[in-house]
């Protein structure tokens, strides 16, 4: 396999790059008590959450920022941060209804193919809450789920509208003292989504949050907190994209998933972050804690994420399994080139009886990138009859790269099994041969097998991300074949 | 901080009676290693490496050592205990950290040029060898340091290029004295091109005091050679051991290790190999069996830097009681080291509700055209085996037994020499109905 084609495979010219020119209302830079209350002020957020708010801030100056990643993270300046950036200042009461919402941030969501028009959805379709920057510009469907008796509305409004709901979760599952960036994304969160399935209800339609930076010097720090009551199910999708730009841009969310019993909910991401050029130049941070709370017996959490994009991830879908015969999922997908880095993995804490859990994680490095699987299984005393199977391969494709795995187990309770594996190999000249003899240029060959090797994880995303993810697999390759 | 404190400050104090009683090469290397102790630190518990074993409060209580080489009264009766039937071995003893061989070694019957010393007198009549390789392995780690800061005795064998020695070299460690006590040993292992080594080491504690053995040990395999190295702990509960081995291996040579852990008190045991020449074949095994309190902690670290070598653990842990096991395997591939072939595994019977065990392997993999895998796994004794032979007229508690001896069975199964196979199996199944050799006339941990 030569590496000239092996390189040409992944010229990569990023789809999302565009900038949208939209009036946005910016505040300063710089973050100190007064940045937070200025946030809240705008949101118009009750006294509560200001001093959860308050609390996290002050929190988060006593902590040092991490350093135990496989991760080269240049300094980053957090007073040199807009932490708060709204295109729909321009309409003065916020977007009601669609005639509302500014053209500009219309056609963006358009071009990034998102319909925020319900007409223009494919029937059965999806409901979503776009957020642009600071602010959710629309969510669309509310009136059809509402029905169902579904919240589903941006974090802001879920404050104003269900204050009670909010207040009981907000924060249940990552403690704002959990690290260094959950601290500093409570003090600072801005719109994300919340989502409450009432009891016994399944979610008509798969329920999607699409991010999008658009504004210079900002970072986006969304917060998005999903409740499945009892014997509900829902399915979640996340995408995101970000314009091409030489600075780096910070993107510090938090997910929280609380569900109980018997519920279930599946949380897909397909995150495209702008990676950086090839030299490495700009592309977003991606540091998110996502974690989801099995609180309920036989409840059910699944993570699938496809992470191709930004310059540096670093996240952890996890899940803690607290309810007996919980279940947790993890499957995902890690693609990194150029330079772009990655450490990225779950945390399963098994904690009640007969719990179990499955990872199956496929990193791909290409270019000078470096991608690192890191996981933790820990098993508690009381955890009896838990059960865990994990595997992680890793894909190498060029010479310049990495592909490291750092799994963690950590075992309490003698009835525990656990299982991990991991491998790591280049793709297998045979393959290549037997593709190349069949008339399939190389190119195509290195698509072909990374997308079967990867299938596992796809086949986990519902149909209209799994077309996504798979093309974003090979564009993201492109010219890394070598 | 305490713990480094107390011992610079004896360094300091008795820097002059540790300067006398040993070889003009031993104290060259004292200051480096103070200052990069000093520089360094002991390693804490939130050292990534260092995440399960606290080895700062190890090191804490004060110890006493034998600065003044005072002549410790060896018990004859401990060879037979260590003998192994049918493997006839060159028989040496570090009592504490002193050296002194067996009374039935001849060293004539060594092949010639071999040299097995002890690592003072070696340091003084072979100074240019000694000074060309001791303290020369990069060391990681503060206990390595204070080892070197503080040692006075230890075990060298030397075998020149294309010597072969044939019989196993066997070295019985014991701790006897009535107080407790620090053993700083060094053990020194210097195949030139071409030798071949196999050594045995027996860790023993004789008594239930409180002591600890700060071991390190610096092998070298240049080209072509080989080195068997079989470690074999059976101390009391009272003993902390804290080891550290560091191999450089070179080109087209072969480093075995298999670090046998069956009875003891606090254990770490850290492996660094430097894979610095080509085509190079390492083989770590490990085998821990712990019970009650007793906590293992074995690290292991391959450095593969160059083409084509190959690396294949296999840790294996039998926990019950409230014993804590800890497996941490790392190993890295650098961005030359083409066609590297590397697996890993790390299996674990947990068999209580309190026994904890930690399993941390890792790749970190620079080069693409290479081959390389790793699994672990926690479980219990297969329940479907169990009822088979419960179906044959097979006690519970004696088909456990026999699941348990064939679990650990497949480390001792790779170990070439036959005697030795025999006498670990025979001590691994006595060690599993609590009947060491150690244990009988003792009613400390029973």
């Amino acid at each position: 396999m030569e590496n000239e084609e092996l390189r040409n495979f992944s010229e990569n010219k990023y789809k999302y790059g565009f900038t949208t020119q939209v009036q946005t209302n910016i505040i300063e830079r710089g973050l100190t008590e007064d940045t937070v209350r200025l946030i809240s002020q705008k949101k118009g957020e009750p006294e509560w959450l200001l001093d959860l708010r308050l609390k996290a801030f002050r929190h988060w100056l006593t902590m040092p920022m991490p350093k135990w990643a496989h991760l080269n993270i240049p300094p980053i300046d957090f007073q040199s941060i807009s932490y708060y950036a709204d295109p729909t200042a321009s309409k003065k009461n916020g977007p009601t209804s669609i005639d509302s919402i500014d053209p500009e941030v219309m056609k963006t969501f358009d071009k990034l193919g998102i319909p925020l028009e319900e007409r223009l959805a494919l029937s059965g379709g999806v409901a979503v809450d776009a957020v642009m920057d600071s602010v959710s510009v629309k969510t669309t469907f509310q009136q059809n789920l509402k029905e169902k008796g579904i919240i589903f509305s941006s974090i802001g409004e879920a404050v104003k509208n269900h204050p009670d709901l909010v207040k009981e979760y907000l924060g249940s599952v990552v403690n704002y003292r959990d690290n260094f960036y959950a601290a500093l994304n409570t003090a600072v969160f801005s719109d994300g989504s919340f989502v409450y399935i009432p009891k016994g209800v399944r979610c008509p339609m798969e329920l999607s949050t699409y991010f999008r930076i658009n504004a210079a010097g900002t970072g986006q720090f969304e917060r998005t907190l999903i409740v499945a009551d009892d014997d509900s199910y829902v399915s979640y999708l996340e995408g995101c994209t970000a314009p091409q730009r030489d600075e780096n841009q910070l993107h510090a969310a938090i997910v929280e998933i609380v569900v109980k019993d018997r519920a279930e909910v599946k949380y897909s991401t397909v995150q495209n972050w702008y990676p950086g050029d090839e030299q490495g130049r700009g592309g977003v941070y991606n540091f998110v804690t996502k974690r989801g709370l099995c609180a309920g017996e036989h409840s059910k959490l699944s993570w699938t994420q496809v992470e191709t994009g930004s310059a540096i991830t670093w996240k952890y879908p996890s899940c803690v399994l607290r309810g007996d015969y919980s279940q947790g999922e993890f499957y995902s997908v890690a693609l990194t080139n150029n330079f772009q880095q990655a450490d990225t993995g779950t945390k399963m804490i098994h904690i009640g009886k007969e719990t179990k859990s499955t990872i199956i994680s496929k990193g791909i490095s290409a270019g000078h990138s470096q991608n690192s699987y890191r996981g933790l299984v820990r098993v508690g005393k009381n955890a009896y009859g838990a059960r865990n199977y994990s595997q992680c391969d890793s894909l190498l494709l060029g010479s310049d790269c990495g592909a490291h795995t750092f799994p963690y187990m950590d075992i309490q309770n003698e009835t525990a099994v656990v299982e991990h594996e991991a491998t790591t190999s280049k793709i297998s000249e045979d393959q290549l041969f037997y593709c190349n003899q069949r008339g399939i240029s190389p190119e195509q060959a290195v698509g072909l097998i990374v997308n079967g090797y990867a299938k596992d994880v796809l086949n986990k995303l519902p149909m209209e991300f799994a077309v996504e993810a798979q093309r974003l697999l090979s564009v993201s390759l492109e010219n890394s074949v070598g | 901080m305490k713990a480094l404190n107390q011992y610079i400050e004896l360094y300091k104090e008795q820097k002059d009676v540790i300067e006398n009683t040993s070889a003009p090469g031993l104290n060259a290397q004292r200051a480096f290693a103070l200052e990069a102790l000093a520089h360094k630190g002991l390693p804490v518990e939130s050292d990534e490496n260092y995440l399960h074993s606290n080895v700062e409060e190890w090191l804490a209580p004060n110890y006493g050592l034998n600065i003044q080489r005072l002549n410790l009264p060896l018990d004859t009766e401990e060879p037979f205990r260590c003998s192994v039937p049918n493997l006839s071995t060159q028989l040496y003893f570090l009592n504490g950290d002193s050296f002194m061989s067996a009374p039935q070694t001849n060293a004539s019957l060594l092949p010639d040029g071999v040299i097995v010393k002890g690592l003072n007198t070696f340091a003084c009549d072979y100074s240019e060898i000694f000074s060309r390789y001791y303290n020369k392995s990069s060391f990681t780690d503060g206990t390595s340091f204070l080892n070197t800061l503080l040692v006075q005795d230890g075990f060298v064998v030397y075998v020149p290029k294309n010597v072969v020695v044939e019989k196993p070299i066997q070295l019985i460690e014991l701790m006897q004295s009535q107080f407790s006590m620090l053993a700083c040993r060094r053990i020194l292992l210097i195949l030139e091109q071409g030798a071949a080594l196999k050594l045995l080491l027996c860790d023993h504690s004789l008594r239930m005091q409180e002591y600890l053995s700060l071991q390190v040990v610096e092998a070298f395999v240049e080209d072509n050679a080989s080195l068997e190295l079989y470690d074999l702990e059976e101390t009391h509960t009272g003993n902390s051991r804290i080891s550290s081995l560091y191999v450089n291996v070179g080109n087209d040579s072969r480093f075995v290790c298999n670090n046998i852990t069956l009875h003891n008190g606090r254990t770490r045991n850290s492996a660094n190999v430097a894979v610095n020449g080509h085509g190079a074949e390492i083989v770590l095994n490990g085998i821990v069996i712990a019970d009650k309190e007793q906590h293992v902690d074995n690290y292991t670290f391959i450095d593969h830097n160059s083409c084509n070598s190959t690396s294949r653990e296999l840790f294996k842990y039998v926990l019950s009681g409230s014993s804590v096991g800890a497996f941490k395997g790392k190993v890295l591939v650098r961005g030359g080291a083409q066609g590297t072939d590397s697996q890993q595994t790390n299996r674990n019977l947990a068999l209580t509700s309190s026994a904890r065990m930690f399993a941390e392997p890792q790749l970190e993999i620079y080069a693409d055209n290479v081959k390389c895998s790793h699994g672990a796994t926690v479980g219990q004794l297969d329940q479907a085996a169990l009822f088979y032979m419960r179906q044959r007229g097979i006690s519970e508690q004696e088909a456990k037994m026999l699941l348990k001896e064939a679990f650990v069975g497949e480390v001792i199964d790779s170990i070439p020499l036959a005697p030795l196979r025999d006498r670990l199996n025979r001590l691994i199944s006595l060690r599993f109905r609590g009947q060491l050799a150690q244990c009988k006339g003792c009613n400390i941990c029973h």
